[in-house]
């Protein structure tokens, strides 16, 4: 499998990177890990006759904390997650995540950035975007702006990136050590995306559930953001049947797709079930 | 579309080429530097066989373009014995635990396994396993890799090794 020819731009900077794509138009990619774009490039899907590889913009890639806010470079990568001591101290629910995403030579490659700009619903760190509130910042050769996760996913592989755009970081508030939180993922071997995923943060205070933030992998045509879920949860002292009505508004709002991982009907029901895992398993880290 | 200009260094060589963008690394591995230790199974990176260590990742070939392994340091199973022939604490534990069947998997598991006894000098059976993870052995011989890999730790820490009773 040979991909077609094209041409190759190597930028040390993101303004210089964004200055190729605008000159160079629509027959041009970024390129980030190239786990989701070589693959199909070599299956002539995607035939792209200019390659920008951003993986020589070192601003792009690492972890820094401003304020309560932990900025991710979006080149930083799925194994640069899985080792950073400033992740797993303020946002713990991303190395659980990273850690079943692909295997480990993927993860040394593949980005955050390119995760979750993708806009494939498979992919997991859109979902958990989502539900930790994140924000993109994205730059286009007319400046940069910043976009909301919630906001970001339109359609399967349609996001609100303009043609032009790159993703340069992503934003989100640090969880308190009191948070509860959990990624529960049902697939059926190492490497694969999910029959159905869920991600959790919850706070408790004096026996309620005072916070509660819930986002699902691959059962629709875009991560979703479970709000009638999460609303159902708090205020509530996370008892049966509040996890009950959690997990049948869960298990509405999904729309899977029918393929190899199972019957729509089966992966709803997964979700559900990884849902109840995450909350079962976020009460019991949070505190309070 | 014009070739690119490349230097890397492999196995502790310095070497340069010039390649179009498109040629994969492990094609350039293989028909350009005539490294035909890193083998092509499957081409969509499922299997792991193509594995070689890019500076001190293990990556699939496959899915590498050449041209961004430009100015990079790689270690393909070529590369892991001294130049006297002397096996890596690995080799010599797939050779000792008959850590290969059919061996198509083998310098891909290899490969891989290097760098993860670097990062992870005693792992535990699950943490070989999982380290492994990306690496397919069609014979289905996972439990003696998990061994020669268990074999080089113990041998690279300097202490016995005992096989796990079954």
């Amino acid at each position: 499998m040979i991909p077609g020819r094209f041409d190759y731009y190597r930028p040390s900077s993101a303004q210089e990177a964004v200055a190729l794509l605008a000159k160079l138009g629509d027959e041009a990619r970024p390129l980030a890990g190239g786990h989701s774009l070589i693959p199909v490039m070599k299956t002539r899907l995607a035939a792209p006759e200019h390659l920008i590889d951003l993986g020589g913009i070192a601003d792009l890639r690492g972890v820094k904390v401003e304020g309560d806010t932990v900025v991710i470079g979006a080149m930083t990568t799925q194994h640069d997650l899985l080792t950073s001591k400033v992740i797993a101290e303020h946002l713990p629910i991303i190395p659980e995540t990273s850690a079943l995403i692909a295997d480990p030579q993927i993860r040394y490659l593949g980005t955050l950035g390119g995760n979750v700009a993708n806009g494939d619903p498979g992919n997991d760190m859109p979902a958990l975007m989502m539900c930790l509130d994140a924000t993109f910042t994205v730059l286009g050769a007319g400046g940069e702006r910043t976009i909301k996760a919630r906001e970001f996913y339109l359609g399967t592989y349609y996001t609100a990136l303009e043609t032009g755009e790159i993703v340069t970081s992503i934003r989100i508030k640090a969880m308190s050590k009191a948070t509860g939180y959990a990624y529960e993922k049902l697939k059926r071997k190492v490497g694969d995306y999910a029959t159905a995923a869920a991600a959790v943060v919850l706070t408790v205070s004096g026996g309620k559930c005072t916070s509660a933030s819930i986002g699902l992998t691959n059962v629709a045509e875009t991560p979703l953001l479970a709000e009638d879920a999460a609303a159902a949860l708090i205020g509530s002292s996370l008892d049966k049947a509040a996890i009950d009505k959690a997990v049948a508004a869960a298990e509405a709002i999904t729309n899977p797709a029918h393929d190899a991982r199972g019957t729509p009907q089966y992966r709803t029901k997964m979700a559900g079930v990884m849902l109840r895992r995450a909350i079962a398993r976020a009460m019991t880290r949070a505190h309070g | 579309m014009a070739k690119t200009h490349v230097t890397m260094t492999i196995n502790g060589q310095e070497v340069e080429a010039l390649v179009e963008p498109r040629t994969l690394l492990i094609h350039f591995l293989r028909e350009q530097m005539l490294l035909t230790g890193p083998h092509i199974g499957c081409e969509t990176s499922h299997c792991g066989a193509c594995t070689v260590d890019m500076n001190d990742m293990s990556v699939k070939s496959c899915t590498v373009f050449a041209v961004q392994a430009n100015g990079s340091n790689i270690t393909t199973i070529e590369g892991m014995a001294a130049a006297d022939g002397t096996l890596s604490a690995l080799q010599e534990g797939f050779r000792m635990m008959h850590g290969l069947q059919c061996g198509y998997c083998t310098p891909g598991m290899i490969t891989r396994a290097h760098r993860l006894l670097i990062e992870n000098p005693d792992p535990t059976e699950d943490e070989i396993r999982m380290g492994i993870a990306g690496n397919i052995c069609r014979c289905t011989g996972y439990q003696n890799i998990v061994k020669s890999i268990q074999y080089a730790a113990a041998k690279i820490n300097g202490v016995p090794f005992h096989e796990a009773a079954e």
